[in-house]
C-alpha cells in the first residue's frame, strides 16, 4: 500500500526523466483534460472529493483553496508552488523535485488550467541547488514536449512555468513572504486579509500550494478523488510522504497511507538504535509540540490523531528522540532557530523569539532562575496568535510542548544547574 | 455593496456609525476612542507590524490589529477588555525589552509616543534581564540625527520615503532582532521633505540634528506660523524658548500642507541667529557705517528719502521682497503713494515685462485641488524644488495616474513618471507654441509653429483629462521671453480647457498682486532707469534680483538707499545709506495670501533680537516722519483691515495674459545661461540656515554643462572655466551634467559668487580658465 502517489515511480531507474514518467502514464491526465476540454469546475470538484489537504503543514483543503479564485475575473492569475521546504525535519519535497519533477509540473499545469492561470512559479528553497537543476532540466524536457508554453497540445491553453531559487530564509516558506520574495522584495509576510486568492503575486489572484499537494494532483485525477480519499482515513485522505529522522536506524522519506500507526512507520525506518528507548517524538516538523514516546506509540499518522494528542501532523516531518537527549538542549537549539529566522517585522516575534532563546539558553547553561518557567509560559501566550504570520506560533508551540511534557527536566536544570540525562 | 454604505458597529458598548470598509482605527479615532499604536499613520500605508493596537473583536478568537481590520456591520469591539489589554501590554513589554531607557538624554523625551504609552501599558520593572541591543549610529546628513538603538521598527520612516517623499532612501536590512533601519550603502537622506521622518518617528531614533540637545520639549512654547519661503503657505508650529525660535514643526492643515512641511520650512529658522543679524540701526555718514538709535536712523531715512525725491515722486522706487507680509506691503505702498509714486514692485526675479500679465496671478485653483488633476503641463517649473508642498500634491496626482509633462531648459530629477521636453531657453516658446498649435489655438508664434508627435502627446493628455492644469514656474518667470511663455501657456490652457496657474515666488506674491503693487512701473524698469532714491524691504541686491549687476549699479548710483533688513550683507553695505533692523520670520505678526488664494494671518512668536522691530511698525513711523496721512495704526490688525478694505472685491484672477512682441533676446545667443534659484537660495533667511546649506540641494556656484559642450570647449570635470556675462566674469569649476542642453550653461542664481553677474537667463561666453 506504499508509494502510490508521489513516489509511484520510485522503483524506476532515473525516474526523473520524461520518458520514464511517460512510461507510467505521465502527462496522460493533462492530455485528456486538454483534449476533452474538461470543465475546470469538474477538476476542482474532483480535488475536493479526494480530501487532499495542504501538505505544507497547515492542512487546508486544497480543492477548497482553488475554489476561492474567481476563475472568470479578467487579468493575470498565478499558480505558485511552495518548494521552500525549510521546516527543520522536513525533506520530502526535495525528493519530489529530485525524483518526480514531471508529476509536479503536470500538477501545476492542471492547477493553472483549473483556475485560469497561464503562468506558474516554483519557489525552490535556496539550499536546494541540485534539485533546482534537476527541476530546471525537467522544465526543458516538458517545454520541448509541448507540455509547457503556448497553445498546449493545440488546446488553445497557454501555461509557462518558471522556477525561482530562494535566498535562504525560512520565513519565505510562509506563502505571502514567498510572494514578496518572488516580486524581488524583502521576504516578509503580508498582513492577511487580503488573502492570495484575491491579492496574490503582483496583486493578482494566486493559488499557492505545497510541492507534494500539487504533485498529487495528476494521480488523483487519474484514479479519482474517491480512490485517493480511500487510501487514508476519515478527515485525512490519501497517502502522504513522511520525512523521518532522529535517533533511528534508517532515516528517510516514506510514502504511507494516512492513518498508518506510528509504530509501523518507526519500524519501516529501522526502529530505535540498539539499547535505546524511545523518549519523545516531534511529529510534524520542529514547530509542532513534542509528544512523549509511550503516547506516540499508540497514535496513528493522520491529522486528527496527532491533533488529539495536542500536536500537529504538520508537514509530516517526524523527529524521533531517544533517551540520550536532554530536552532543554533540544529546545535551546530550536528556539535559536526561530530567533534567527524571525523576519523582524512584527514586535512579538522579533523581540519575543530572541528572549525565548535567551531564557532557554540560560537554563541550559545552568543559570536558570526559579521564575523562568513561568516566564516562558507567559511569553509564549504573548507571542502565539499575536503576530502577522504563523512564525510566532511556530516559535511558541515547541516551548509549550516541552514545558507540558518535560517540565521536570527543566526544573531539574534550574535547581541542579546540570542535566538529568547525562 | 457601495463604498458609501454606512454600517453600525459597537465599540466598548458604544454604537458608532462608519463607512463600510473603513479601518477600525479610523472609526475609533474619529469617535475619540483611544487605541494605542506605533506603526499606524493616517497618511501612510498600513503595516500592522507593531501589534500595539490589538483589540478584541467578538466571534474572533485572536485579538486583531485595529489598524488593519475593516469594519463590518454589527461588529462588536472591545478595546480595553482583558484580552485586548493583555495583548497591548504584552506588545509593550516586548517593545521595551530592547529599548534603551535613556529618556533623560533623549531629545524625544517628553514627546515620545513610546514613553507616553508605556505609562499606560508598561510595567515598572522589566522581566528582561539580558543585555539590550545596540545599533551603531548612522550619519544620514546634516538635518537628521539617528539613534537606531532606540528604533522600534515601526517602518513609518521607510513608508514615508516610499510613499510620500517618493524616494526609497531608507529601508530595513537584516532579520529578526538584527533588523535595522538604514540606507544600506552609507549615504545621506536627501529628499526635500526628509525632515518629516522626524515627526513620523514615534521614538527618538530620528530627531532633528540642528535641534539636538538644545532644549527639552517641556521648555518650549508653541505658536502658530506660516511658512515664509514659498507660496504653499504651509502652516507651522513655531517652538520658542525665552523669545528664541528653537525649532519648527508642521501644523496640520488638510487643505494646504496636510501634516507635512518641507525641510526649508523646518530648518530655515537656523538663519535667524546667524552672525550677521542686524540688531541696531546703521547709518552711513562719510562712507562709514555707524550704529545709532532708532530716532536718529528714522529721521535720517526720512530726510534722505525726501531729499532724493525732490519735487517728483517718480524719483523714488520701492523694491520689496515677495515674502513681505500683506501689512508691510500695504504700508510700503501707502508710503510711496503718499510720496506720489507708483514705483513699487515685488517681482524682483521676473525677466520680462512685455505684454500684459494676469490681473492677480495665483495657482488658479486651491492647493488641495492640485492632487485631483488628470493632466498637467509644467512650463519652466521645477515644482518639486520650488514649492515642495505643491510638488507633493502634484505627485499624488501623478501616482493616481495623472499624465504630467514638463517643458524646461533642464532635465529634472522627478519622483514620478512624467514626459520631459528639454530644450534650450531660446527654443521654449517655439515648443509651447507647437503644443498650442496641436490644440488648434491660433495667435502670434502659434500660427508659425508645427506640431510634432511630442506636442500632440502633451495636447492629447491635457485635452483628455477631466481636469488639467498648465503651470508656470520660476524658470519661466525669469525667462527673458516670459511674456511669450505666459501668453502661450494661457493659449494652451484655453484651447485644452485646462486651468492656467502660476507658482508665485515668495510667500505673498498673490497678496502683493491683490494690493495692486504690480500695477506701477515694473522692477526691471525701475533699475534700468535708475532713480534717485530706493526703499528696499527684505531684499539683498546681489541675490534677490533677476539681474544683480543691474541692481547693484542702479542702487550704487542712487543718492539714497534705505534698506529695511534683518541682516547685514556685503552687497547691502556697499549700496545702502541707512539700514534699519527689522523683525524676520516668526518675529512679526502679519498675513500671507498663498498661491491658492487663502489668507492666513499669524502673530509674532519670537522676540526680534537687539533693537530689531517689526517692519510694519518701522514703515508706520517712517510715514509719520514724512508727514504722510494714514500712518496712525495701533496694531497690525488695523493695518490688515485697511489693506482688506483697499483690496475690496478683488480676487485672484489669471485672465488677461497676452503678448504681441515676438522678438527674443536669446535668438542670436550662441550660449545661454540657465540661472535657476536653488531650493535653499530663495531668500535671505534660508541662505543663512547653515544646516540646509550643507545639503545636496544647496547648489553652489559652478559651471554645469553637458559632456558634449565640455568636449567642444576642451573642458573636463573639475577644470576651471571663465564665464562672462554682460561684461562681468567669474571663474568656477566645471561639473558635467547630462541633463543640460548643449548650448547652455547652468549656473544657479542667488548663491555665493553670482552677485556681480547679469540676468538669470542671458547670453554668456565660456572658456577654459
Amino acid at each position: 500500500m506504499a508509494n502510490e502517489v508521489c513516489f509511484r515511480n520510485m522503483d524506476q531507474e532515473r525516474p526523473w526523466l520524461l520518458e520514464q514518467y511517460r512510461s507510467r502514464g505521465g502527462y496522460e491526465v493533462l492530455t485528456r483534460i486538454l483534449q476533452e476540454k474538461r470543465p475546470p469546475e469538474q477538476i476542482i470538484e474532483e480535488v475536493k472529493a479526494s480530501g487532499l489537504r495542504g501538505r505544507g503543514g497547515a492542512g487546508f483543503p486544497t480543492g477548497l483553496k482553488w475554489s476561492f479564485i474567481s476563475r472568470n475575473a479578467p487579468g493575470q492569475k498565478y499558480v505558485v508552488c511552495n518548494s521552500d521546504e525549510g521546516e527543520p525535519g522536513t525533506f520530502k519535497d526535495r525528493d519530489i523535485l529530485r525524483y518526480n519533477p514531471h508529476q509536479l509540473i503536470e500538477g501545476m499545469v492542471i492547477a493553472g488550467y483549473a483556475i485560469g492561470a497561464t503562468v506558474g512559479f516554483n519557489y525552490i528553497r535556496g539550499e536546494f541547488w541540485e534539485p533546482y537543476e534537476r527541476f530546471e532540466a525537467a522544465l526543458e524536457e516538458a517545454r520541448a514536449a509541448g507540455f509547457l508554453g503556448r497553445d498546449l497540445l493545440g488546446s488553445g491553453f497557454d501555461f509557462e512555468l518558471h522556477s525561482h531559487l530562494g535566498g535562504g530564509a525560512y520565513v519565505c516558506g510562509e506563502e505571502t513572504a514567498l510572494l514578496e520574495s518572488i516580486e524581488g522584495k524583502k521576504g516578509q509576510p503580508r498582513y492577511k486579509p487580503p488573502f492570495p486568492a484575491h491579492f496574490g503575486l503582483y496583486g493578482r489572484p494566486t493559488i499557492i500550494n505545497n510541492t507534494e499537494s500539487l504533485a498529487s494532483i495528476p494521480v488523483i485525477l487519474e484514479k479519482g478523488g474517491e480512490w485517493f480519499r480511500n487510501l487514508g482515513v476519515e478527515n485525512s485522505g490519501g497517502s502522504k510522504l513522511f520525512s523521518i529522522s532522529g535517533n533511528i536506524n534508517n532515516p528517510g522519506v516514506f510514502e504511507i497511507p494516512m492513518g498508518t500507526p506510528f509504530s509501523e512507520l518507526l519500524e519501516m525506518a529501522g526502529g530505535m538504535k540498539e539499547g535505546r528507548r524511545l523518549k519523545a517524538v516531534i511529529p510534524g516538523g520542529s514547530s509542532s509540540p513534542v509528544i512523549p514516546g509511550e503516547q506516540m506509540m499508540e497514535l496513528t499518522m493522520d491529522y486528527d490523531a496527532i491533533a488529539g494528542a495536542g500536536s500537529m501532523l504538520g508537514s509530516g516531518a517526524v523527529i524521533v528522540l531517544d533517551d540520550s537527549n536532554c530536552m532543554v538542549r533540544i529546545l535551546e537549539r530550536m528556539s535559536w532557530f526561530y530567533a534567527e529566522e524571525s523576519c523582524g517585522q512584527c514586535t512579538p516575534c522579533r523581540e519575543g523569539t530572541g528572549w525565548l532563546y535567551r531564557v532557554v539558553h540560560r537554563i541550559e547553561s545552568g543559570q536558570g532562575r526559579p521564575e523562568d518557567l513561568e516566564l516562558l509560559d507567559d511569553m509564549t501566550t504573548k507571542i502565539a496568535g499575536r503576530t502577522i504570520c504563523a512564525l510566532g506560533d511556530a516559535a511558541a508551540m515547541p516551548v509549550q510542548g516541552m514545558l507540558r511534557h518535560f517540565r521536570d527536566e527543566f526544573e531539574y536544570h534550574i535547581e541542579h544547574k546540570r542535566c538529568m540525562v547525562d | 455593496m457601495s463604498d458609501d454604505q454606512m454600517v453600525t458597529i459597537e465599540v466598548d458598548g458604544r454604537e458608532l456609525q462608519a463607512k463600510a470598509g473603513s479601518l477600525l482605527i479610523e472609526v475609533t479615532d474619529a469617535a475619540g476612542v483611544d487605541i494605542p499604536r506605533f506603526c499606524y499613520h493616517k497618511k501612510l500605508s498600513v503595516a500592522a507590524n507593531c501589534r500595539m493596537c490589538l483589540v478584541e473583536v467578538e466571534k474572533v478568537p485572536k485579538p486583531l490589529p485595529a489598524c488593519a481590520t475593516p469594519v463590518t456591520d454589527g461588529m462588536k469591539v472591545h478595546t480595553r477588555s482583558p484580552l485586548a489589554l493583555a495583548a497591548q501590554k504584552g506588545t509593550m513589554e516586548f517593545l521595551l525589552i530592547n529599548h534603551p531607557l535613556d529618556c533623560p538624554i533623549c531629545d524625544q523625551g517628553g514627546e515620545c509616543e513610546l514613553q507616553d504609552l508605556s505609562l499606560g501599558y508598561g510595567s515598572d520593572v522589566s522581566r528582561y534581564v539580558e543585555g539590550k541591543r545596540v545599533v551603531p549610529e548612522r550619519d544620514i546628513g546634516p538635518l537628521i540625527s539617528t539613534c537606531f538603538t532606540r528604533c522600534i521598527h515601526c517602518t513609518r520612516c521607510i513608508r514615508f520615503g516610499a510613499e510620500i517623499a517618493g524616494i526609497r532612501e531608507l529601508g530595513a536590512v537584516g532579520r529578526g532582532e538584527h533588523m535595522q533601519i538604514g540606507t544600506y550603502v552609507e549615504k545621506s537622506v536627501d529628499s526635500e521633505l526628509s525632515g518629516n521622518i522626524i515627526d513620523v518617528c514615534p521614538v527618538g531614533a530620528l530627531t532633528s540634528k540642528p535641534f539636538q540637545y538644545r532644549a527639552r520639549a517641556w521648555e518650549l512654547v508653541q505658536h502658530d506660523g506660516v511658512s515664509p519661503h514659498d507660496a504653499a503657505g504651509s502652516n507651522l508650529h513655531i517652538h520658542v524658548r525665552r523669545g528664541r525660535v528653537m525649532r519648527v514643526h508642521p501644523k496640520e492643515n488638510e487643505a494646504i500642507n496636510e501634516c507635512w512641511i518641507s525641510d526649508r520650512d523646518r530648518f530655515s529658522y537656523e538663519g535667524l541667529y546667524s552672525a550677521d543679524r542686524l540688531t541696531r540701526p546703521l547709518v552711513r555718514s562719510n562712507g562709514e557705517w555707524q550704529e545709532t538709535d532708532w530716532e536718529q536712523a528714522l529721521e535720517q531715512a526720512a530726510l534722505r528719502l525726501q531729499q532724493a525725491r525732490g519735487s517728483s515722486g517718480d524719483r523714488l522706487a520701492a523694491l520689496i521682497s515677495p515674502s513681505s507680509t500683506l501689512e508691510e506691503m500695504y504700508l510700503a505702498q501707502r508710503l510711496m503713494r503718499g510720496l506720489e509714486s507708483d514705483n513699487i514692485d515685488v517681482r524682483l526675479r521676473q525677466g520680462d515685462f512685455r505684454g500684459t500679465g494676469p490681473a492677480v496671478a495665483w495657482l488658479g485653483q486651491p492647493v488641495e485641488e492640485l492632487e485631483g488633476v488628470g493632466a498637467a503641463l509644467l512650463v519652466g517649473a521645477n515644482i518639486r524644488k520650488e514649492q515642495p508642498i505643491l510638488g507633493h500634491r502634484l505627485r499624488k496626482a501623478a501616482m493616481n495616474g495623472a499624465r504630467i509633462h514638463c517643458l524646461n531648459p533642464l532635465e529634472l530629477d522627478l519622483n514620478y513618471p512624467a514626459g520631459q521636453l528639454v530644450v534650450g531657453p531660446a527654443a521654449m516658446a517655439g515648443e509651447l507654441a507647437a503644443i498650442a498649435r496641436a490644440l488648434g489655438a491660433s495667435g502670434p508664434l502659434i500660427d508659425d509653429a508645427t506640431a510634432g508627435p511630442a506636442h500632440e502627446e502633451v495636447a492629447e493628455a491635457l485635452r483628455q483629462a477631466q481636469r488639467a492644469t498648465v503651470l508656470l514656474g520660476a524658470m519661466a518667470c525669469a525667462h527673458p521671453d516670459y511674456s511669450m511663455l505666459r501668453g502661450l501657456a494661457a493659449a494652451v490652457a484655453e484651447a485644452s480647457g485646462a486651468v492656467l496657474g502660476f507658482l508665485p515666488q515668495g510667500a505673498n506674491a498673490t497678496g502683493a498682486a491683490l494690493l495692486g503693487i504690480d500695477q506701477g512701473e515694473d522692477a526691471l524698469s525701475l533699475l534700468r532707469n535708475p532713480r534717485k532714491g530706493y526703499l528696499l524691504l527684505g531684499a539683498e541686491p546681489g541675490r534677490d534680483f533677476w539681474n544683480p549687476a543691474l541692481a547693484n549699479a542702479a542702487l550704487e548710483k542712487a543718492e539714497c538707499v534705505v534698506a529695511l533688513t534683518s541682516w547685514r550683507s556685503p552687497c547691502l553695505e556697499q549700496v545702502a545709506d541707512v539700514m534699519l533692523p527689522v523683525a524676520a520670520f516668526a518675529e512679526t505678526s502679519g498675513t500671507y495670501v498663498n498661491a491658492g488664494g487663502s489668507w492666513q494671518s499669524f502673530g509674532g512668536a519670537a522676540t526680534p533680537p537687539g533693537e530689531a522691530r517689526p517692519a510694519w511698525k518701522v514703515l508706520r513711523v517712517l510715514g509719520n516722519l514724512l508727514d504722510l496721512d494714514g500712518f496712525d495704526q495701533e496694531s497690525s490688525g488695523e493695518v490688515l483691515a485697511q489693506a482688506r478694505a483697499q483690496i475690496g472685491e478683488r480676487r485672484p484672477d489669471n485672465a488677461g495674459c497676452t503678448f504681441d512682441d515676438t522678438s527674443s533676446t536669446l535668438a542670436q545667443a550662441a550660449l545661454v545661461r540657465i540661472g535657476e534659484v536653488p531650493l535653499y537660495g530663495v531668500d535671505p533667511l534660508v541662505r543663512r540656515a547653515a544646516p540646509l546649506q550643507k545639503t545636496r540641494d544647496a547648489l553652489g556656484a559652478a559651471i554645469r554643462i553637458s559632456p558634449a559642450l565640455a568636449g567642444r570647449l576642451g573642458l573636463g570635470e573639475g577644470d576651471s572655466a571663465r564665464l562672462a556675462q554682460d561684461g562681468a566674469s567669474i571663474t568656477l569649476p566645471v561639473i558635467l551634467e547630462a541633463g543640460v542642453p548643449d548650448d547652455c550653461v547652468r549656473l544657479p542664481a542667488g548663491v555665493d559668487g553670482t552677485e556681480m553677474l547679469g540676468g538669470q537667463f542671458g547670453e554668456v561666453t565660456l572658456e577654459k580658465a
